[in-house]
């Protein structure tokens, strides 16, 4: 029999606790660089609602993680991703569609300034509901965690979603939902372990 | 247009075989009993959310954003340890160079020490050392950095765990889907098979796929060993029958 000669993805092995000496080094202190990627999401005057997306990392006894980076990506206000694959259009050039956090150096606490992403189809055509791509990374995490943040006061795209309607546990998707706050903020805690463990993706 | 002259259309990203990658929970890991999760991950074909990625342009880059001896260093000073060369390529799985790729790098200096203010080893800091840089590969997925040798140190895990010298790598590619965060080893470091981290690794063939071999042919003579070390990312289905709607 041939061999079928594809290459081997790279095992993963986990950030450790020093990520953002290399992913975001001046929050850790080290000028350099003229500062860290995805810290701004917006580069000017944006299309669409902005907003203010917080959260918080728990493991599984409820510690906030404090060495965590979190990135996410996300299309714009029009659901145009900000990317060299996108062929549907051109996105808001005021916006990258990229956020990376390190979370707060005390609480853990990551914060990001951006846009309400606009739907975007499955690839069957269907549209999905409007959400957020997360990635987290940390010490004691051996392969990037994938999960996604869809929008609580979305209720009929989220009912009609593609992947939201086709879990099983109907009961763990308000942990992929983000909370809107009474300051206008959504939250979207994390939690790797529990009760309310975040529904994570094998995508 | 006949379809014989058009290249077939990228689909969605082959799945990540988890039964290569490490599991999430390694208790030998002690860290990460407590940080994985338990529920069974939800698997589902990529998306547009995930078959697209930022861009990053190479004029984002300092002169010395990939050169780790100098990009902390006082002027006419430079970061103590050997003098080593990492280069290699970022490749897909079907063996295609990843042009345009971020590289990000990060390690501690040549006695075991990070620059991190919650980092305690007794090892002294590097005056020129910061620790981190980065590059973003060219057409041929190709990449290359200088840097010191980092040194082993212990960590607290069992009574008496060290890490094996390593360098840390974070690569961007295409897809998000492809995001990836791994480490380098060198060749011959006797720390390899007693470290729990690499022990998360499941068989040889990945603890070895991630293991720098010295390569002479590089290193610059009176100057800088080398070492190469090549990274692969996932990669995307070609194909003319994809039942997909066009622009997805």
């Amino acid at each position: 029999m041939q061999p079928l000669d594809y290459l081997r993805e790279s095992p993963s092995q986990t950030a450790g606790p020093y990520v953002h000496i290399g992913c975001t080094p001046n929050f850790t202190g080290i000028d350099i660089y003229g500062g860290d990627l995805g810290t701004h999401m917006k580069t000017g005057p944006v299309q669409g609602t902005e907003i203010i997306l917080k959260g918080i990392v728990f493991d599984g006894t409820g510690t906030p993680l404090r060495d965590a980076m979190i990135e996410i990506w996300q299309p714009d206000a029009a659901g145009l991703f900000p990317s060299a694959n996108e062929t549907r259009g051109k996105a808001d050039p005021n916006f990258t569609g990229w956020g990376r956090s390190p979370g707060d150096m005390t609480t853990g606490e990551f914060t990001f300034e951006t846009v309400k992403p606009g739907a975007v189809p499955f690839p069957d055509g269907r549209m999905q509901a409007p959400h957020i791509t997360a990635w987290i990374v940390a010490r004691g995490i051996n392969i990037g965690l994938h999960t996604r943040i869809y929008f609580e006061d979305e209720a009929e795209a989220n009912a009609a979603d593609p992947i939201l309607s086709r879990i099983e546990h109907q009961n763990r998707v308000p942990t992929l939902l983000a909370k809107k706050q009474e300051d206008g903020s959504y939250r979207f805690d994390v939690h790797l372990q529990g009760p309310h463990e975040t529904i994570f993706f094998d995508i | 247009m006949s379809i014989l002259n058009t290249p077939p259309k990228p689909a969605g990203f082959i799945p990540r075989d988890r039964a290569w990658q490490p599991d999430a929970l390694t208790p030998p890991y002690k860290t990460s009993v407590k940080r994985s999760p338990q529920a069974a991950l939800l698997s589902f074909p990529t998306t547009l959310s995930e078959e697209t990625s930022p861009v990053f342009g190479h004029s984002m880059l300092g002169a010395l954003d990939n050169d780790l001896i100098l990009n902390y260093a006082a002027a006419g000073e430079s970061a103590i340890g050997p003098r080593i060369i990492v280069h290699g390529r970022v490749l897909d799985e079907n063996g295609r160079g990843v042009p345009g790729a971020l590289v990000e790098f990060w390690q501690a200096n040549a006695g075991g020490r990070y620059r991190h203010k919650k980092e305690s080893y007794l090892a002294p800091l590097d005056p020129n050392f910061g620790g981190c840089g980065r590059t973003i590969t060219a057409e041929d997925g190709s990449y290359e950095f200088r840097t010191v040798q980092p040194g082993p140190y212990p960590w607290p895990n069992g009574m008496n765990d060290w890490r094996p010298a390593h360098i840390h790598f974070s690569i961007f590619g295409h897809g998000f889907a492809q995001r990836l965060i791994t480490q380098m080893y060198f060749e011959g470091d006797p720390h390899i098979k007693l470290c729990p981290i690499v022990g998360v690794l499941k068989t040889q063939e990945a603890i070895d796929a991630l293991t720098a071999p010295l390569d002479m042919n590089r290193t610059v003579p009176m100057d800088s060993r080398a070492f190469k070390f090549d990274m692969v990312l996932r990669g995307q289905r070609q194909t003319y029958f994809e039942n997909r709607k066009e622009g997805l």
